[in-house]
């Protein structure tokens, strides 16, 4: 079954406290050359037939993601 | 139609995934029977030799792997009480109380409140599941005692949580400490039931061991009552709420390795995954069930999932039960037979539904989008089999599994270091008594707590009345009547780890008054009984005296124990916890209008002392904090003087003589008035007698601080009850002042009170600038 | 005036919404999500809670019910609907209002008596406030960070459109301070903290929360 993959990130203009968090810890865990976190999403979503790149488009930016805040990455089957 | 036609089949599966399941393996009854000398892996499950050769005896054969699993799991300790039952027998043997309307047995006692109104309540402990993951191990704790309450036809209203995490500056305690209280309030909030109380309290004994008690209380009117039973033949079973995986599953993991060798499935977690929004879903299909009449037995699926819930329905019943394990829906389809039985998947519920109700069910569920699966029936006979792929895996009488496993009278001895701890006096006298006083209330017991209560959300449903941090919590119960309740937990293990019999008896003392300060007659007993492991004589020992002293103080004060839980086990190594037995103490406020708070609200009245004070400094606070010493005898024990108290209370209370009233427990006078104090930012100006020490941080029993307008009529009241009254000053002002001793301005005070949870665990501080710093940047 | 009070899967505070709705003087209706009915009611309200778990984001879900398709195709009809906590992250979610609500900026959950300070009273749901009005109103979320472009911000703040503000401290570091946010119209009104949490002295912090909904029971009658 093909299986697409949708990641969603917060837009970079919008903090992300969680991210910092995570970064906070590699702070103090000695991994200093991290410069930057960002947490997001990530669905795999399993569909039949032949992805319809547009219907997944849509899903994608009007329920995975709010615009508002957060970008879309769509990631089809290649083969 | 038939009820099995509206069954939901498990879509989960594939045909590619009956095939992992390795037929050939199935252990079944027939097999059993026919391979009588397969050796099993009983001891690796935790059955002793004896334990095992019973069940043999009671089938006639020996068990199923399936089997084995059911049998295993119901016999530990954990949900046979295999070690306890012998002790908590005094509970049941109490005089029968008019309140009580279910008594211990069922999943919580019920208690008659007044008005048509039953009330059910009960705390249960996730500890260990709590030290492994915290956030899970305690949202699930809630998740459990949440369904428990359920259970017994009631909506639930309330939470609480007892904590206790190892020393407050140890690297662990930051580990466990934000999880758990993160996943107490992940949980509660998500259900929508508002936290109103409960402790948190540091002991370098719970390192390893914390100890995560959650209380939850329900109401319902008396018609509404459900038990837990499967009667009436040809009734159907139905399983209800999430799909069924692989959590929680411990022992079984060895069956499953058995079973399987190295193609089997990967050992299972053993960490149950907890999700409050199926939860919330469950209650209002479940209660919407009970009003259409639709239940005739229910059961809650907890510790040991399917395998207690239909063992307990069956040996409640009359009949046998009937059970096609296919049916269950499976989150996880390479789940084997036992494990299906073992799984302690959360948010899962078992119904018995007459025939033809189960489409007005299963409708019920579909609205409140729960899962809802006929998985078998209520037979005749006094069997309860399970079938597997049309092969039956498990035959056997429900009672012996539920009802009837192995009871221990383990061997008891009074600790070997208990004489000298006892004779261990404790330090009497204060070096520097304002020195003292902060050191006490900035400890990390004495400190201020909203750093974890901010996390619950102590609004929702809009009946809380009181909550944290005040003595008891306080909810309406009808409002046009304003009938309420209170509820108190408290459990100082100091005392009991220097007298148990005495120290559990001070601790129902202790939420006996928390309730009877604000105002509401006492009415039954709760417990959660956490010891170290019961193969220690000493333990067991301190368990059987907390046990009896427990009754003994139930007795004297006329309050039936309702039920409660046991969790042994709790030692790292060697080392034991102190015995800790938490007690709740239920109460009625006839008008929660009346209620009494702790705070002090108003300049220029009188603050009282009501009882009297002991230079008692054995298993105090202040002996713990300033001098690290634990030894001695606890504070003498009055329940006569208690019982007098808690009516005096009630008194004011109705009458309205009262403007606040605080218990003296951990602390003594100091904890006690800085927190009246800082409630609202009022002072006071007080006069102590004697000994000062013990005038501000002895704990004796009986005794609470009052304010009044009018001190006279406290005072005749009082006097008319024979309890001793000791005027202490007058509030009013910017500080604590002690006459000749010691004066603390509140901003000093709240600073050290208010400064050690977040200097701990991290500040969640405000926000004060306009526009907070990295949210956009200018484009 | 009929109130009327959404039920969707997780909803918590409903309950204590359909109490301040009563106490107010209106007659709470119940609407459930799955329904295309409004049942005729003068004004809707989308209670707290944790609408199907919050799983996705708060409120997208239950943003996509539905009966949020009557409500937004009402509210372009100047029907009054007030979104708290929960339901303020399903106006958002809906695009009723602008913006959106995130993680609180110290990742806790927080749950503590709130001061407020009332910059709009003016719209259905605040008229019974003064300008600038300072009331207490408890304030219970894990997301309620709310958050929008820098010049979304000042183009709201130039519109007015900010009804409510934290004063005191800001909880949950929204930006601006901002606990509150209307639509162009003054109808549709969204805040983190829960006014039906202050609407008894025996159960509240205060009773400022009222002031809610008498304001829009005003409101009706006014336009009656």
């Amino acid at each position: 079954m093909p299986v697409v993959v949708v990641d969603v990130v917060l837009k970079p203009e919008i903090s992300d406290p969680q991210g910092q968090a995570v970064l906070g810890a590699l702070g103090r865990l000695g991994h200093s050359g991290v410069r930057s976190v960002r947490q997001g999403k990530h669905f795999v979503l399993e569909v039949d037939g032949t992805p319809d790149a547009a219907e997944l488009r849509e899903i994608a930016e009007t329920l995975l993601a709010n615009p508002v805040i957060e970008d879309v990455e769509l990631h089809l089957p290649t083969d | 139609m038939s009820a099995d036609v509206t069954a939901t089949p498990h879509a989960a599966d594939g045909p590619a995934d009956a095939a992992v399941r390795s037929m050939p393996d199935l252990d079944t009854v027939e097999r059993a029977a026919q391979a009588p000398d397969t050796a099993q892996p009983f001891a690796e499950l935790g059955l002793k030799d004896d334990e095992y050769a019973s069940i043999k005896d009671i089938l006639g054969r020996r068990p199923t792997t399936a089997e084995l699993a059911m049998y295993s799991v119901m016999w530990s300790e954990h949900c046979s009480y295999k070690s306890s039952k012998v002790h908590l027998r005094r509970f049941g043997d109490l005089p029968k109380s008019d309140a009580l309307l279910v008594g211990m047995g069922e999943n919580a006692g019920v208690v008659d409140v007044g008005e048509g109104y039953a009330v059910t309540f009960k705390v249960e402990s996730h500890n260990h599941p709590s030290y492994i993951e915290p956030y899970q191990g305690a949202a699930t704790g809630v998740g459990g005692i949440v369904r428990d309450i359920l259970t017994m036809g009631a909506r639930p209203i309330a939470v609480m949580d007892s904590l206790r995490f190892g020393a407050a500056d140890a690297p662990d305690t930051a580990r466990v400490l934000p999880g758990v209280v993160a996943g107490v309030g992940g949980y509660g909030n998500c259900l929508g039931l508002p936290n109103i109380g409960g402790e948190l309290l540091f002991d370098a004994t719970y390192a390893g061991n914390p100890l995560v008690n959650a209380l939850c209380v329900g109401v319902m009117r008396h018609e509404d009552l459900q038990l837990a039973k499967a009667e009436g033949t040809g009734n159907k079973v139905v399983l209800f709420g999430a799909r069924t995986g692989g959590d929680g599953i411990g022992g079984v993991s060895v069956l499953a390795s058995e079973t399987f060798d190295a193609e089997g499935p990967a050992k299972r977690p053993a960490v149950q995954v907890g999700d409050p929004f199926t939860e919330k879903l469950l209650i209002e299909a479940c209660l919407e069930v009970f009003a259409a009449g639709l239940v005739t037995g229910i059961q809650d699926l907890g510790g040991a999932g399917i395998s207690c819930a239909t063992s307990e329905l069956a040996a409640a019943g009359s009949g046998g039960m009937r059970i096609d394990l296919d049916a269950v829906p499976l989150r996880d389809s390479t789940l084997t037979p036992a494990e299906i039985l073992m799984s302690e998947s959360q948010e899962r519920m078992c119904a018995v539904v007459e025939p033809d109700k189960v489409e007005a069910f299963l409708a019920v569920c579909a609205k409140w989008d729960v899962l809802a699966t006929v998985i078998g029936e209520v037979t005749d006979g006094d069997r309860l089999t399970i079938d597997w792929h049309g092969e039956r895996i498990v035959d056997v009488p429900p009672r012996t599994v539920a009802l009837e496993g192995p009871r221990y009278d383990r061997p008891m001895t009074r600790p070997a270091d208990l004489d000298a701890l006892q004779a261990d006096a404790p330090p009497s006298s204060s070096a520097d008594l304002r020195a003292d006083w902060l050191a006490l209330v900035s400890s990390p017991d004495g400190a201020d707590k909203s750093w974890v209560t901010e996390q619950y959300d102590r609004y929702v449903r809009g009946n809380t009345v009181l909550a944290q941090p005040e003595d008891a919590g306080v909810l309406r119960v009808d409002e046009s009547s304003n009938l309420g309740i209170a509820l108190a937990l408290d459990g100082n293990a100091r005392f009991s780890r220097l007298d148990p019999y005495t120290g559990a008896q001070l601790n129902l003392a202790e939420a006996y008054r928390n309730v009877a300060v604000s105002g509401a007659v006492p009415l039954a007993v709760t417990n959660c009984l956490n010891f170290g492991s019961p193969e220690n004589p000493e333990v067991m020992w301190q368990f059987a005296e907390a046990v009896r002293g427990l009754a003994d103080g139930c007795r004297e004060l006329g309050l039936p124990v309702t039920g409660g839980n046991v969790s042994l086990y709790n030692q790292t190594g060697d080392v034991a916890i102190n015995p800790t037995p938490v007690i709740g103490v239920l109460g009625v406020h006839a008008d929660v209008r009346r209620r009494v708070p702790t705070g002090w609200r108003a300049a220029g009245e009188t603050v009282l002392l009501l009882g009297e004070t002991r230079a008692e400094f054995g298993g105090s606070a202040w002996a713990s904090v300033v001098h690290g010493h634990l030894g001695g005898l606890p504070p003498r024990l009055d329940l006569a003087a208690e019982r007098t108290l808690a009516q005096l209370l009630t008194r004011f209370a109705t009458e309205g003589l009262v403007s606040s009233a605080h218990d003296l427990a951990d602390g003594g006078l100091a904890q006690a008035v800085t927190e009246s104090a800082l409630r609202y930012g009022t002072g006071a100006t007080l006069r102590v007698e004697g000994d000062p020490t013990a005038a501000l941080f002895a704990e004796s029993g009986a005794r609470v601080v009052v304010t009044t307008a009018d001190p006279a009529a406290v005072r005749a009241a009082a006097a008319d009850a024979g309890v001793p009254v000791t005027e202490l000053g007058t509030t009013g002002g910017d500080a604590l002042v002690v006459e000749g001793l010691l004066e603390l301005p509140l901003a000093e005070l709240r600073t050290a009170w208010t400064g050690t949870l977040p200097a701990l665990f991290g500040s969640p501080e405000l926000v004060v600038s306009a526009v907070p710093a990295g949210t956009v940047p200018t484009s | 005036m009929r109130i009327g009070v959404i039920t969707f899967p997780g909803s918590l505070d409903d309950v204590d919404a359909a109490r301040a709705v009563r106490l107010a003087g209106g007659e709470p209706v119940s609407l459930w999500h799955g329904d295309h009915d409004l049942k005729d009611v003068d004004a809707v309200v989308l209670p707290g809670g944790f609408s199907y778990g919050d799983y996705l984001r708060a409120g997208a879900i239950a943003a996509r019910s539905p009966l949020m398709a009557d409500v937004v195709a009402a509210a372009g009809t100047g029907l009054p609907v007030l979104g708290i906590c929960n339901g303020f992250q399903v106006l958002c979610e809906a695009g009723l209002l602008p913006g959106a609500l995130t993680r609180n900026s110290h990742l806790h959950f927080r749950n503590r008596d709130q001061g407020l300070r009332v910059e709009r009273a003016d719209t259905a749901w605040t008229s019974s406030f003064t300008q600038g009005q300072e009331i207490v109103v408890p304030v219970k979320n894990g997301e309620g960070r709310y958050v929008a472009a820098d010049a979304d911000l000042d183009r709201l703040e130039g519109e007015g459109r900010v009804v409510v503000r934290y004063v005191g401290g800001n909880p949950n570091g929204s930006s601006r301070d901002i606990a509150g946010v209307t639509s162009a119209d003054g109808r549709v009104v969204g805040l983190m903290p829960h006014p039906e949490h202050a609407v008894e002295d025996l159960t509240g912090p205060s009773t400022d929360g009222l002031g809610f909904f008498t304001s829009v029971l005003t409101s009706l009658v006014g336009a009656a």
